[in-house]
């Protein structure tokens, strides 16, 4: 409903630019559409009364009413506003000399602790450091061996103690940390709910034993007005340092972030997203703005397929097909990234003004499917050398993969294009960087169909930057 | 102790609040100008009623209140409570009461469908009715399990295969047992699931589907060739805020749902998404959970729910 406040906030400036001026009274009601947008977003009310007055008057104040495109100017005042509101730099993590470095890690039942907390190792050993996980929720069943199993995944050191009470395996595990030679230690704790005495006496106590040099609190995005109440809880009983917030894959808007933000004064760190161990991101307030705003992410979009194409494609492999020299199996491999980054649908989603045009309507993710089978009847040779396909080649895949000779030629074509494309990409890049290239990809951008999508796998991340420039 | 007794004590938390909000407003006054429309505003907004709920009930509220000339607060929240439970969409009548009956019970992860199960299976038994309880949970680890725990507490048969299972072969062996069993209370726990993951909505789709299917070959002894209707509920965690919305618009448009059931209503937090939801997709509320014990998952009676939730404020 809420999907653009820009677009709304145009139907309610465009209305009135016959009369030529806008009035308070206009600004008033542009301001009524941005409160319900951030109420929408789980904001919390009292934050976005706040938020809505200061903004106001920004409005008022600046010369947006006698500007010629007064929502853009509002707009820009919102997420001026928003980005401000949602943090500064001091959202690192911060490490002490102290080795080793304590990180706790404590929440609301179900809210991410133990997934937060592998996924934290995985970043802090990328960064070389020697990371030790420590189970201490000794209340849900199995908490320990998920804990157990995620170490084993990315590698790292697992502490399990006794088993039985929290306050001593903490102890134990900075021991243990300094034997084996970990650098940092993260503690998983239970999940516990605000209200409850006795838990949160718990974790004061795991607090006062280990004396952490971090406390992260990790926080569930879809949670509604209530999030307000339990980060104050918790504030006040661990004074936590900072935030995570997880569960990000869903398509809440996350408004927590900002109520809990203004409210407690902690900064969010991070953002957990998925269960891959990688699916972890350092917090970026203008990009956490757009996002409550509902409008589009394009810096994300391009990370995610940054990092995507750095798992899968080697340099090789890439320099390959900057030449243009497009195989079937480079299509795999994007059919393969496009997958992981959501499919289409949420490709296009994440692109400003994509949730307009799909309309509502839904991609046809089936089409991938369909192509894979089509290329995985290919021999590795007719992969490698699509030219050789003739005819009767075309007969026999098409039989191989179950479907008409039509989806075979089709397939070929929408190869051959995309193979063009890349080229000409090539060669515009090479020659002249700016406007002619715009010009291709919007030509590219427009058709839609699947044909183009796997070009936008081979596009590099600055391509799909102009994409955005243009579409602003 | 009277229902609404019983009622009022499991949402003491979420009304205390409420109430404690609401009073705020008659500190102010209780004048009918713009401070207390404000006021009920926020107090609505802070329960996860969402904006478009909260304005159209503060507008029937202000529309009241001039028609019928309402003095002062105290006469306009009289109507609220009134006002919040004609929000809710009503049913016919309770579909789990329908006899016999297949109930799919879907959700995002973590929002309670499996204890949910093993709940109404115990009151099922209670009732005298027949239950069968399917795990078509395959995904995570210990449902199964669990719903195990709950069948033995209920004293009933759960049909379930290893982990990893197709989930829609469960639920297609489950009618087959259902009908040898002649049981008229079949509850299916399904895997939760992100409503963006398409993939895993697909699944769900299909697994009713085949459920759909194999229920209309229905046969039990001699009341033959009468479909058993399989019907689906949503399953939602009270806390979730605004989002809870977009969860029911795609379990909906993927399932057709046919009610809601609401958990976890004995936090702080107040659940004022329900009425969104049932609002929106005119869906009823089929239950409501206050608390961890079998007789907390009550039935719902919007009119008991609003009136619980604002309290007796004239009281104070």
């Amino acid at each position: 409903m809420f999907d653009n406040l820009s677009d709304r906030l145009q139907g309610i400036f465009s209305s009135l630019k016959s009369k030529g001026r806008l009035t308070e009274n206009d600004i008033e009601e542009a301001m009524r559409e941005i409160r319900l947008a951030l109420l929408e977003a789980d904001v919390n009310f009292k934050v976005v009364k706040q938020f809505t007055a200061v903004t106001k008057e920004r409005a008022l104040a600046s010369d947006v009413l006698e500007s010629l495109t007064p929502a853009q100017n509002v707009i820009k005042i919102v997420l001026d506003q928003l980005t401000e509101l949602l943090g500064t730099s001091d959202s690192k993590l911060v490490l002490s000399s102290r080795i080793p470095n304590v990180i706790m890690l404590v929440g609301l039942q179900g809210s991410g602790k133990t997934t937060a907390a592998a996924k934290l190792a995985h970043r802090l050993k990328s960064q070389n450091h020697v990371p030790l996980l420590v189970a201490c929720d000794v209340y849900r069943p199995a908490a320990a061996d998920q804990l157990e199993t995620l170490a084993g995944e990315i590698g790292a050191k697992l502490f399990r103690g006794n088993g039985v009470s929290p306050v001593s395996i903490a102890k134990e595990s900075i021991k243990y940390a300094i034997d084996n030679l970990c650098d940092i230690v993260i503690v998983d704790t239970a999940g516990r709910l605000h209200v409850d005495d006795q838990m949160m006496q718990e974790a004061a106590a795991i607090k006062e034993a280990v004396k952490p040099d971090q406390i992260l609190m990790v926080v569930d995005a879809m949670t509604g007005q209530d999030v307000v109440n339990v980060a104050q809880a918790f504030a006040e009983r661990l004074d936590f340092d900072g935030v995570i917030m997880s569960k990000m894959d869903g398509d809440a808007r996350g408004g927590g972030a900002l109520s809990i933000r203004e409210v407690t004064g902690k900064p969010i760190k991070f953002i957990s997203e998925g269960e891959k161990p990688a699916a972890f991101e350092e917090f970026h307030p203008d990009r956490m703005a757009k996002r409550i705003l509902g409008m589009g992410d394009v810096v994300t979009l391009i990370e995610k397929a940054q990092q995507v194409a750095a798992d899968e494609i080697s340099e090789a492999d890439a320099q390959r097909m900057a030449r243009a020299e497009l195989t079937f199996d480079d299509f795999l491999t994007m059919n393969k990234q496009i997958r992981k980054m959501g499919g289409i649908g949420s490709l296009l989603k994440a692109l400003p003004g994509g949730e307009q045009a799909l309309g509502g309507g839904k991609v046809d993710e089936n089409a991938l499917d369909k192509m894979e089978v089509i290329i995985q009847s290919m021999t590795k040779k007719e992969r490698l050398k699509p030219t050789i396909i003739n005819g009767s080649r075309r007969q026999r895949i098409a039989a191989g993969a179950g479907v008409q000779v039509f989806d075979v030629n089709q397939l070929i074509k929408q190869f051959d294009e995309t193979r063009k494309m890349v080229k000409k990409l090539h060669v515009n890049s090479e020659q002249r960087p700016t406007k002619g290239k715009k010009g291709k990809k919007g030509k590219n951008r427009r058709k839609g169909g699947f044909g183009s999508i796997p070009g936008l796998g081979g596009m590099s991340p600055s391509a799909l930057k102009d994409i955005e420039d243009m579409l602003k | 102790m009277s229902f609404l007794d019983r009622l009022s004590e499991g949402l003491s938390r979420t009304r205390e609040r409420f109430t404690e909000q609401l009073n705020v407003i008659f500190d102010k006054g209780p004048a009918l100008d713009e401070e207390f429309w404000d006021g009920l505003e926020e107090t609505l907004i802070l329960g996860d009623f969402g904006g478009p709920a909260t304005i159209e009930i503060i507008e029937q509220l202000q529309e009241s209140a001039q028609r019928l000339a309402l003095p002062d607060g105290y006469a306009v929240l009289d109507r609220l409570a009134e006002t919040i439970a004609s929000m809710f969409t009503q049913a016919p009548g309770d579909l789990l009461e329908t006899n016999p009956v297949c109930v799919l019970f879907v959700g995002i992860n973590g929002s309670g469908k499996t204890t949910t199960v093993g709940k109404l299976a115990k009151d099922g038994v209670e009732r005298g009715r027949r239950v069968l309880l399917g795990s078509a949970d395959t995904f995570r680890a210990a449902a199964i399990e669990q719903l195990d725990v709950w069948a033995t507490r209920a004293n009933v048969k759960v049909i379930k295969r290893d982990r990893g299972a197709d989930p829609a072969s469960v639920s297609f062996e489950v009618i087959e047992a259902a009908e040898q069993q002649d049981a008229n209370l079949v509850l299916i726990d399904t895997a939760g699931r992100l409503h963006t993951s398409d993939d895993l909505m697909r699944e769900l789709q299909k697994v009713l589907k085949v459920t759909r299917k194999r229920a209309e070959q229905w046969q039990v002894g001699t009341n033959a060739a009468q479909a058993l209707p399989v019907k689906t509920v949503l399953v939602i965690d009270a806390t979730t805020g605004q989002n809870g919305l977009q969860q029911a618009r795609e379990f909906n448009r993927a399932l057709q749902l046919d009610g809601v059931l609401l958990t976890k209503l004995d936090g702080t937090a107040k659940g004022g998404i329900a009425v969104a939801v049932s609002h929106e997709l005119k869906l009823p509320i089929l239950r409501i959970g206050v608390g961890e014990k079998i007789e907390d998952l009550r039935p719902f009676n919007p009119l008991d729910f609003a009136q619980a939730l604002i309290g007796d404020t004239r009281k104070k």
